[in-house]
């Protein structure tokens, strides 16, 4: 008697592992989970500011699409985090842990304002954006490689190395402009006239094309070539890695160098194509919101244009709220956080099955 | 349990399916209520030519803040904005208000988004944003483009293009008053020596207006309790909560027995309640959150030049290159003093207030502070901004340095004997 009522107590649902799931099947879950989110924010948001759900949405895709300007500014938004994503890629799917993007981006950056600073007007436009793009990539590259190296050869761990890299190059930056503006007000006038080119229909329009082609290229590299298989196999395990022959140190230390010079490449858009100045928020936090980006994406760097542009809509319908309803700016951080909450939610969904326990 | 948990399900549905559509319903008559600009924003991007077609009825100002109200500087002027529009009886769909804007081309793009909904007037608060401003103006020669605490309006030489600030040295002055006071009452009750009678001071950057208000704010404090010193540090930013908090706290350490501040956040006063140090504020009162050492707070009130721009802007009058508010025009003021202010405090500040709009006081009186020593004859100011900040313009005659009076933005950059700035050791 006793022992039937114990049997009876097991767990009511059980978490199983699924096959692959169909193509259709887990975009369906996908859908859910986004459909689920919004039903989710529209009760918060009414519940919070008493406003119609469905104007804060219309409100939302205004702020993305309102406009031809919101629609190129949502496409270079969507570059700027995708270039920075593409950089952390290689890296995070070699499971090493660059939360230094943010630091490489900058130094990048700087290297750029830099060059344009001490040699714009000095030497010919074609050798100073030669010039600019060398200084930022390099820049990037030894940003990327000190904790490469350091994680390569003695073990020491990447991720507190890399986020520590990044409030040097946040001082890095302070200290030059603090040198360069003699003034004291910390703001770097912007240098137009050393920038790069308006070319097509949009200020925008050359930064776009670069971050397409690195794209295209990144997706090749990693998915086509060697080096690409070889991050894949690092990143599945060390272990198996150095079994069949690969060279884990090295291929560390390339994927790292690989790494930070697309960051350098990031601030080289920023600096040189886009602001014209640097400053300490010039990466704006892309540095972190790309290791979202790339995960969300699963290292693939066609989806990661999904989820890159994911987040940009989100932030820029979330500004547009903000402005239309008068709503205090950390609210339309909770619908964002919603969001991406349930779309890492619903992997979990993708992956496993709850069954209910059979009763006996 | 399996008929339990569906019931449970189905509940949930039910209500899911009932907000959804109380939602539906809402939704026609808040479209209604609200005709602004994004529904139709391709028609729209011609504001209006003629100044005659402006009225209070249809006028429209764009508001580009930095920060949201997290940070006190922007939300002094998020106040002024709401409260403008109240006053001026503005629906929300007149005034526009964009925060959290960086200084970079994203405050370009605000800016072009703003003349994009039909924006008269475009206004923006940080000193970053002003060259991305000028870029705008160019580009809108029909639409007013209005920044505070920018350098390059006065030669500049565009007509749409605009600088504003406030004498709010003034304003520093007297809380500088009321800090000395409070000083005198520390000493006179064996609190301190008079000897010990240091203010420490958490700036931002070591730029003019930061100087020119720390300075002003030392005179005023000085000018009540004579053994009065001074030691300023910087934050290299304008909002960085940790970075004011701990520079408070290294200040406090170093034996500063009031605190005041030139940066935008609550990590400084917040530091002087826990330690229960008196603190002046800046941009408005801290009274709320730390009512056991807030003395008082000066702040700009930017109230009347919002009300200027917009009454020029439909009256069809140019708004001017270069404005200055002061005591006079309601834009410096001082917020009501704290519990532990000394008595009769307020009676000082309006006796030292009136010796202030009538003229009879000057704040950088050259009789009143010494620069290594020696008192100040000559003495030339950065005033028009060139790319190497070159010094221009004779700022000291008829005995006192002229601040504000050639530019709005302030340009008293001399370190005073009796400060001591920490970043220079």
């Amino acid at each position: 008697m006793t022992e039937q009522k114990k049997k009876a107590r097991e767990p009511l649902f059980h978490i199983v592992k699924r096959a692959e799931l169909p193509l259709f099947q887990a975009w369906g879950i996908r859908v859910l989970a986004v459909l689920a989110a919004l039903i989710l924010n529209a009760l918060i948001l009414m519940i919070l500011t008493g406003q119609n759900p469905l104007a804060i949405y219309g409100s939302m895709f205004s702020g993305a699409f309102g406009t031809a300007r919101r629609i190129w500014n949502l496409f270079q938004a969507l570059a700027m985090l995708l270039m920075v994503s593409l950089a952390v890629t290689p890296a995070f799917k070699m499971r090493f842990w660059n939360i230094g993007a943010e630091g490489q981006v900058l130094v990048g950056g700087l290297a750029t304002a830099a060059v344009m600073f001490y040699f714009g007007g000095k030497m010919p436009t074609w050798l100073l954006f030669v010039t600019m793009t060398a200084a930022s990539v390099l820049a990037g590259i030894v940003w990327a490689v000190i904790p490469a190296v350091f994680r390569a050869k003695w073990k020491i761990n990447e991720t507190l190395f890399t986020l520590m890299m990044n409030y040097i190059a946040i001082q890095l930056v302070s200290f030059f402009i603090n040198t360069w503006v003699t003034s004291g007000s910390g703001t770097l006038s912007p240098m137009s006239e050393y920038g790069f080119p308006k070319v097509g229909p949009s200020a925008y329009f050359l930064n776009i094309m670069i971050v397409l082609v690195f794209t295209v290229v990144m997706y090749i590299y990693l998915r086509f070539t060697k080096h690409g298989y070889e991050i894949a196999v690092v990143g599945e395990s060390e272990k198996t890695a150095m079994y069949i022959g690969v060279n884990v140190k090295k291929v560390v230390v390339r994927t790292m160098v690989l790494s930070g010079a697309l960051c350098g490449v990031a601030g080289l858009l920023l600096v040189g194509g886009t602001s014209h100045t640097i400053s300490t928020s010039t990466a704006g936090g892309r540095g972190f919101t790309a290791i979202i980006v790339s995960w969300l994406a699963k290292f693939d760097p066609l989806y990661m244009i999904l989820t890159a542009f994911l987040v940009v809509f989100l932030q820029a319908g979330s500004a547009q709220i903000v402005t239309d309803f008068r709503i205090d700016s950390a609210i339309s951080d909770i619908v964002t956080a919603v969001i991406l909450f349930f779309i890492i939610g619903c992997e979990f969904f993708i992956n496993y099955r709850i069954t209910r326990s059979e009763r006996g | 349990m399996a008929k339990k948990i569906l019931a449970l399900v189905l509940a949930v549905l039910m209500t899911a399916v009932v907000f959804a559509s109380c939602s539906g319903t809402n939704e026609n008559q808040t479209t209604q209520a609200k005709p602004t600009g994004e529904t139709a924003p391709a028609t729209e991007t011609k504001p209006a030519e003629g100044p005659n077609a402006v009225t209070l009825k249809n006028v429209k100002i764009g508001f580009i803040f930095l920060h949201d109200e997290q940070s006190t500087y922007d939300k002094n002027f998020i106040d002024a904005a709401k409260a403008t529009q109240t006053a001026l009886g503005l629906t929300d769909a007149q005034v526009l208000i964009k925060t959290g804007v960086p200084e970079g081309n994203e405050c370009y793009e605000a800016a072009a988004d703003l003349v994009d909904q039909g924006c008269n007037i475009v206004f923006a608060d940080s000193f970053g944003h002003e060259d991305y401003m000028i870029k705008a103006a160019k580009e809108f020669p029909n639409v007013q483009f209005c920044h505070a605490t920018g350098t390059k309006a006065h030669t500049e030489n565009l007509s749409n293009f605009h600088n504003a600030f406030a004498s709010i040295y003034e304003g520093r002055f007297l809380a500088g008053v009321a800090a000395g006071l409070k000083l005198n009452e520390m000493i006179e009750a064996g609190t301190i020596k008079a000897e010990e009678a240091k203010i420490g001071y958490v700036g931002a950057f070591p730029y003019a207006e930061v100087i020119s208000g720390f300075t002003s704010f030392f005179l005023g404090a000085r000018s009540i309790c004579p053994s009065a010193t001074m030691e300023v540090d910087f934050t290299n930013s304008w909002f960085d909560v940790d970075a004011e908090r701990e520079m408070a706290n290294k200040l406090m350490d170093r034996k500063c027995v009031l605190i005041s501040q030139h940066a935008d956040s609550m990590g400084a006063p917040g530091a002087c309640e826990l330690r229960g140090v008196p603190d002046v504020s800046y941009n408005g009162s801290t009274a709320a959150t730390c009512p056991n050492t807030y003395i008082v707070s000066s702040k700009i009130n930017w109230q009347p030049y919002f009300e200027l721009i917009i009454k020029s802007v439909v009256e069809g009058k140019a708004i001017p290159a270069d404005w200055s508010g002061t005591i006079a025009t309601g834009s410096v003021q001082l917020t009501e003093l704290g519990a532990k202010a000394p008595a009769g405090t307020q009676a000082k500040i309006d006796e030292i207030k009136a010796k202030l709009t009538s003229g009879s006081l000057k704040v950088f009186d050259t009789a009143t502070f010494k620069v290594n020593g020696e008192t100040l004859t000559t003495y030339k100011a950065d005033v028009d901004t060139d790319p190497s900040y070159t010094p221009d313009t004779e700022a000291i005659a008829d005995g006192y340095f002229h601040e504000s009076e050639y530019r709005s933005a302030p340009y008293f950059d001399l370190t005073i004997d009796g400060i001591t700035r920490l970043d220079k050791q």
